[in-house]
């Protein structure tokens, strides 16, 4: 059974028609790569699973029971975390800091209670290793690298035991070499069992991890398939309209 | 090195014993977070904003061994600073964040006002003080609202506070000073003007304050979030961190801060003049910045309050025993600031 199912989903701005129609199924285990043009509404399908706003039509179904968001909580609390293009860190402060932000652990009696770094520090280890990452948990994010920054709000998604996890554009704003670091913690993410949406515009990364593709275009879906049955030159067929469906 | 001049281990490499290696990592482990420790320290301003102090002092004490290192001189300088310092740990609050807060002078001046108030009506010592505070808190709490809630920039809304809270305390002092304290008028006065082992309360109440501020900002999840909302307010927002709820704190915080600074000096003056604190929230924010906190946010403590607020005392004080003329305080003050700032910036570039 599908982790989370979208049936039917649209989304109107206005006169503005952003989705329509829209069915989409994540399972556990797997990675799907969602590409489409800028405007195609994959941040908008997004969005609408992240909690940032409801769809106007349709249904979501969260291990089969109907789910509502109202807020990104209301996501995060059901189990479906985002991790941002921008990475959404605070550079001031470390790693560990980040990865426990507005959840961090406390010790102490009653109400007289205080961080408890060393068991937060601790346990972003334990993360960290998971990952396979060489990220320092007491270094601040600041001096860190694109891939190590990467790492951190990873592990974010990892603390929550998260079910699902929204990944836009990961691979956008870091180096070559890094590229293969983050595609790496997005295999593990995976083998864990986690659903993973891979939200980018680079086809080499797409096809090198994903196992599924979702192709949206002007609000439509033209393709959902394994990737073995697509290739490159299909996708972009299909995400500039030469192709209309697939 | 001394540390592992000591580890056995290392003297005799071929023992037999167990764990001769693991021994020796750990001290090394231990030395190198030793370091790490120092490192830090090394490269944070408060540091040599302290070593700035002490040369100065020492500077002075060699020149002016009569009159700058006596136990008088000692009492003043550090009274001085005490309700400048107490006003910065609030500011510091409020620049962690990202934000400023302008108001502060004004705030003060009225909280002043409202204690004189009190007592003049001859009320008891406690009504003045939970007024005094009231007042500020009160000050902060809309400040706070509004930057908060409503979005505007904190800089026009404590401009608009900075007007607003001195003409207030014009008005309700009927531009009078209020000097008749009324039956607890003693009581009050003690609690500012007074001293403990050879120190002013003022001061006493600065380094309990400091320690308390140093305390929540270091250790504890409310302190954390405040550097995370100044550190990128975006993705504390996103990570479920109650910004605006942080912001109002501190603005509240903030004022409140002012109006304890005005319940202590309006105790040791004797009297409330509406002009109290007129022009003190760029000494405060001076100490702020002088002591290492960023404009821009997400950077500070609570130690870098206070030695900011020391360092600009210092030099005041220097300045006034050297005999130069005080209209040139400013000058100097101005220029320490600039500089504390480019130190900065340079050491930030360097470790980048």
């Amino acid at each position: 059974m599908a982790v989370l199912e979208l049936k039917r989903i649209s989304k109107h701005f206005g006169a503005i028609e952003a989705l329509s129609q829209v069915d989409f199924e994540l399972d556990g285990g797997q990675i799907v790569g969602l590409m489409g043009d800028n405007g195609a509404g994959k941040s908008t399908l997004v969005k609408i699973m992240a909690g940032n706003f409801p769809p106007s039509d349709g249904e979501m179904l969260l291990d089969g029971q109907p789910v509502h968001f109202h807020k990104p909580v209301d996501a995060r609390v059901a189990g479906i975390e985002v991790v941002y293009q921008d990475l959404a860190l605070c550079n001031n402060l470390t790693a560990s800091a980040n990865v426990f932000l507005a959840r961090e652990q406390t010790r102490g009696f009653g109400p007289f209670r205080i961080l408890d770094d060393r068991a937060m520090n601790e346990r972003a280890r334990e993360l960290f290793a998971e990952l396979k990452s060489e990220t320092r948990p007491a270094e601040k994010v600041r001096t860190m690298s694109g891939g190590q920054r990467q790492a951190v709000a990873i592990a974010r998604t990892h603390l929550s035991r998260a079910k699902i996890v929204l990944m836009d554009e990961p691979t956008a704003a870091i180096s070559v070499r890094q590229v293969a670091e983050v595609l790496d913690l997005l295999r593990r993410l995976r083998d864990q069992g986690m659903a993973v949406v891979l939200i980018s515009h680079r086809m080499p990364d797409v096809f090198g991890v994903a196992d599924r593709i979702v192709v949206l275009r002007r609000g439509h879906k033209v393709a959902d398939k394994p990737i073995e049955a697509s290739s490159p030159e299909e996708v972009t067929g299909l995400i500039t309209g030469a192709i209309r469906v697939a | 090195m001394i540390l592992m001049n000591h580890d056995p281990s290392v003297r005799d490499g071929a023992d037999t014993s167990p764990t001769p290696l693991g021994r020796r990592t750990r001290a090394a482990l231990h030395m190198k977070r030793g370091l790490a420790f120092l490192r830090t320290w090394f490269a944070a301003q408060p540091f040599w904003v302290t070593v700035a102090v002490l040369i100065i002092c020492a500077v002075m004490s060699w020149l002016e061994p009569q009159s700058f290192p006596t136990r008088d001189n000692f009492f003043n300088i550090t009274r001085n600073f005490a309700y400048i310092g107490i006003m910065a740990l609030g500011m510091m609050a409020v620049i962690i964040t990202g934000g400023i807060d302008l108001s502060v002078g004004s705030v003060m001046g009225l909280a002043g006002i409202v204690c004189g108030l009190v007592l003049q009506a001859g009320h008891s010592w406690w009504l003045a003080v939970l007024a005094g505070l009231g007042s500020g808190a009160l000050c902060g709490l809309i400040n706070g609202l509004f930057v908060a809630y409503v979005g505007l920039p904190s800089f026009v809304v404590t401009l608009g506070m900075l007007a607003a809270a001195r003409s207030f305390a014009v008005v309700l002092s009927e531009n009078k000073m209020i000097y008749d304290f009324g039956p607890d008028g003693d009581i009050f006065n003690a609690i500012g003007g007074g001293e403990i082992a050879g120190i002013s309360n003022m001061v006493w109440l600065l380094l309990i304050m400091a320690f308390v501020f140093g305390f929540v900002f270091r250790f504890t999840p409310w302190g954390r979030h405040v550097y995370a909302v100044g550190g990128n307010e975006a993705a504390a927002r996103l990570a479920g961190v109650a910004v605006n709820r942080i912001k109002l704190q501190v603005y509240t915080l903030c004022a409140l801060t002012a109006a304890i600074a005005a319940v202590m000096v309006v105790g040791w003056q004797g009297s409330a003049i509406n002009a109290l604190g007129t022009g003190y929230e760029l000494r405060v924010i001076a100490s702020t910045v002088i002591g290492g906190a960023n404009l821009m946010g997400g950077e500070g403590g609570a130690y870098a309050a206070l030695i900011g607020a020391t360092l600009i005392e210092v030099i005041r004080n220097s300045l006034l025993m050297a005999g130069i003329d005080s209209n040139w305080q400013g000058a100097f003050v101005g220029a320490f600031i600039v500089l504390a700032v480019l130190l900065e910036r340079i050491r930030g570039s360097r470790a980048d």
